[in-house]
């Protein structure tokens, strides 16, 4: 028997390490490992009992229930623990969702590079470097992947034209700066799957042809950061990075970069400048940096979450990825659903599902009986999407067209107790570095002004309108 | 207490990191790790020892969040202002702080164990309302919650 227990931040936050240090000194009669996040974070701390392939999923779990765990395992007595298991409905929320970034989140165990080898890990790696760039680059092209940091971007086009841009040195960096509130995928991914990031990038340097990778972390995400580096430790122990990869005249190191705090730098060249040292100011745009990027080197940037789904995509071909979604997004996107919502954590499901699968179906509606009234989206650059229009569908015109974005995927769920406007401003992080945000601070006081002198004259709740206070990102 | 700075202690990351260019921004990181903030003397040193002006430093040093110039608590409690936190009222976690601590954002109680600092997302939203302390995580606040925390803490310092 194994017993394996979620520790991402959140499973450590809800007590996770307590229940590993508790089932530790009972004596049982299994391994006993840990695991990422699984995304159901309203449950945490999360046990899972695996006798062969059977999986018994304890929830809730705190330390005092270690005695009836060890129990179960070595006795095979579940009455005590029949409370603790998740319930059909619980398991509703990862049965109907469709896992490719987040595929092994959650499962293997980060910090041991033969867990993740074991579920095919690095073999994607090896494929790509079977083929020249420019078929992966091809693959990723019929794949239609985008940028998953919130600009939608074709993933290939980037990769592309890093490619042929001139120099003999060029850098591949991976975005892991998340700063958009109501958003923790990345930190997810790295925390609970780091060896999926390291291959994505890997098979993009390859493709743009890189010899340097960069991960630009936030310093907020200590545990990602750890975890990350212990990764990357091991990958260089097996000659997965480094020199001459698997054998060829491909090779890459990596580089981690904490970033200090600053939201601003989630926008690539101001990210550019926080690598290098300096102040993390926008670079005005052209020359992009696929031309002239860190250290005037051409360069390409994506987030941690479009890297996620690269291995994925080269190992089953562009035209599964494609198969799922709309005509202009295609496969699955990753939501962090939280706020007033009942189940809390990461849905990953294929574009093409409506707000209402993902909100209700999926997340279980709202968690006080207040009904919803609208869902934050895309952080301070996006907006809210009343609940009108909450049969759109997730695609990256239609989410567009509300005024909101896809944004990074953070979906912050808002009852009738609360006034946009005051949450507007408690979301706006941007700190004033581009015109644009400062016009939109001016907008927003302006619109907080009207809205308190409204709802003191007549006592309503404030129109549920979408406003749309910040501007998109460019 | 600026006069009892230790130097010698910058002296094995200045060796590392202070011909490496672009690492201006690490080297303050391990700064404040190494006195809990950006010290004028540690800033002078680095000045020296990179060429960077201290102008310059500055400049970066205010400019990102994660930097300080005054020493902080022993406890350095970092309250998520993030839209899922707010949504769910971190507000009413950082009145019992501050009715508890006696201290606004940015300060420091007077027995120097607690700094309070209100910051962006931490990307723990599915606890919120969360706050940090230190490198600890502590999510689905409450205000009695947050006192008890905050009565564990004091006493775990004694």
């Amino acid at each position: 028997m194994r017993v394996v227990i979620g520790q991402g931040s959140c499973g450590i936050a809800a007590g996770a390490e307590k229940v590993r240090k508790a089932l530790i000194k009972e004596n049982i009669d299994a391994r006993v490992s840990i695991t990422g996040c699984i995304g159901m974070c309203y449950l945490e701390p999360i046990v899972d009992i695996y006798d062969e392939d059977k999986l018994t999923r304890l929830v809730k779990v705190s330390e005092s229930d270690a005695p009836a765990i060890a129990e179960y395992i070595n006795t095979g007595d579940r009455s005590k623990i029949e409370n603790l298991v998740v319930t059909d409905e619980d398991s509703e929320f990862l049965s109907k969702q469709t896992r490719i970034a987040l595929r092994n989140c959650g499962i293997i165990n980060p910090e041991i590079i033969e867990e993740y080898i074991e579920k095919d890990g690095y073999t994607a790696l090896k494929k790509a470097l079977g083929m020249t760039p420019e078929e992966v680059i091809e693959i990723i092209k019929t794949s239609g992947l985008a940028g998953r940091g919130g600009a939608g971007f074709p993933t290939w086009f980037k990769w592309n034209a890093a490619r042929n841009s001139e120099g003999e040195e060029k850098y591949l960096i991976c975005n892991a700066d998340e700063g958009d509130p109501g958003a923790f995928m990345d930190r997810a991914v790295i925390e609970s799957d780091p060896h999926n990031l390291i291959e994505g990038m890997l098979i993009g340097a390859y493709a743009i042809g890189a010899k340097h990778a960069v991960v630009y972390v936030r310093a907020e995400y200590p545990l990602a950061i750890k975890r990350l580096k212990n990764a990357l430790e091991q990958a260089r122990e097996k000659g997965i990075i480094g020199n001459n990869i698997f054998g060829t005249d491909f090779s890459c190191n990596f580089m981690i970069k904490a970033g200090a705090g600053a939201f601003v730098c989630g926008e690539e060249t101001a990210l550019i400048e926080s690598l290098e040292g300096h102040r993390g100011m926008p670079r005005l745009k052209p020359p992009f940096p696929a031309q002239s990027g860190f250290w005037r080197k051409p360069s390409n940037i994506n987030n941690v979450e479009t890297f996620a789904n690269v291995a994925w995509i080269i190992n089953n071909g562009g035209e599964a990825f494609a198969a799922m979604g709309t005509e202009g997004s295609k496969g699955t996107k990753v939501f962090a659903v939280t706020g007033k919502v009942k189940r809390s954590g990461l849905v990953e499901i294929p574009m093409g599902k409506t707000l209402r699968d993902v909100i209700f179906d999926i997340g279980g509606g709202m968690k006080t009986d207040k009904p919803f009234k609208a869902v934050q989206m895309g952080g301070p650059s996006g907006g809210c999407i009343p609940a009108d229009l909450i049969d759109t569908v997730i695609d990256y015109k239609a989410l567009g067209a509300t005024g909101a974005i896809m944004g990074s995927g953070g979906m912050v769920l808002q009852n009738w107790h609360q006034t946009h406007a005051r949450d507007a401003r408690a979301h706006h992080q941007g700190r004033g570095q581009r015109g644009r945000y400062r016009a939109a601070r001016r907008t927003l006081l302006r619109h907080q002004g009207r809205r308190a002198l409204r709802s003191r004259s007549d006592g309503s709740e404030p129109c549920t309108h979408h406003h749309q206070i910040f501007p998109r990102r460019v | 207490m600026d006069n009892c700075i230790d130097l010698s202690l910058l002296d094995g990351v200045l060796d590392e990191y202070a011909s490496v260019k672009g690492s201006l921004i690490t080297i303050l990181q391990h700064t404040q790790d190494i006195y809990g903030y950006l010290p004028k003397e540690a800033i002078e040193r680095i000045s020296e020892r990179t060429g960077i002006a201290t102008s310059e430093i500055m400049g970066v040093g205010t400019f990102y969040t994660q930097f300080r110039f005054e020493p902080v608590g022993k406890y350095l409690i970092m309250l998520c202002q993030g839209t899922a936190c707010h949504v769910n009222s971190s507000e009413l976690i950082l009145q019992t702080i501050k009715d508890e601590l006696h201290i606004e954002d940015g300060q420091t109680t007077e027995d120097g164990l607690f700094s309070l600092k209100c910051v962006a997302c931490l990307g723990c939203c599915s606890l919120s309302p969360v706050m940090m302390v230190n490198e600890d995580t502590y999510g689905s606040l409450t205000p009695d919650k947050t006192k008890k925390i905050l009565k564990e803490l004091r006493e775990a310092a004694v």
